[in-house]
């Protein structure tokens, strides 16, 4: 049984940040490495103070604001703070974006190539949302 | 038991709870039980999955008016 989970992120929506948080988080402090990759739509969700800005795909993403289910950007920051998660940039996406290190939330790492991601990938789990 | 402390967590869903126990967790002493009290049945489940995959003891669950309890002893 592999112990490192990696996570690619691209989708902007609510609900899948929210289970890409949740599988980061759990993953991470059930003693799993965890690195997670953010690209495409997903990234400017983290540049600093930028949540609010997801949008719900349906119902069940609505509901996840009004019950105040635990906030994905905070759920992230927890596998990194007490599972030690790997959170990356995808190099790509913060050039497209024009972003730099400081433009980002503090928990998320140095940018990632696709190479390195894929090669740590190789050797465990691989999910995508 | 005087070496014991609740974790209120009623309210937050999966996976707040667990996340709260874990941050507690790591500051309390080897020996140390930590309560913890949840609405989200969920948890109530997912709480002792996580207790027996890190080692540390579980102690108990109980159910009283639709809140559970979970307790455990932190162990390493």
């Amino acid at each position: 049984m592999s112990n490192r989970i990696s996570i690619m992120v691209v989708s902007g929506s609510i609900e899948r940040l929210q289970m890409a948080a949740m599988v980061a988080s759990v993953g991470a402090v059930g003693g799993s490495e965890v690195t997670v990759f953010l690209s495409m739509n997903a990234l400017p969700l983290f540049k600093k103070g930028a949540a609010a800005a997801a949008g719900a795909e349906g119902p069940v993403g609505k509901l996840l604001v009004e019950k105040k289910a635990p906030p994905f950007k905070h759920l992230f920051e927890q596998a990194v703070e007490l599972g030690d998660a790997k959170i990356h940039p995808c190099s790509m996406a913060m050039d497209i974006l024009g972003y730099a290190q400081d433009d980002i939330e503090a928990y998320v790492g140095e940018p990632m190539g696709l190479t390195k991601f894929l090669d740590d990938a190789a050797a465990g789990q691989v999910w995508s949302f | 038991m005087s070496n014991r402390r609740t974790i209120d967590a009623r309210g937050s869903f999966c996976p707040g709870p667990l996340m709260e126990l874990i941050a507690a967790m790591k500051m309390a002493e080897v020996g140390e039980e930590i309560e913890i009290l949840s609405t989200d049945k969920g948890s109530a489940s997912e709480i002792p999955e996580w207790i027996h995959k890190v080692k540390h003891e579980h102690v108990g669950t109980e159910e009283k008016n639709g809140v559970w309890h979970v307790l455990v002893k932190k162990t390493h």
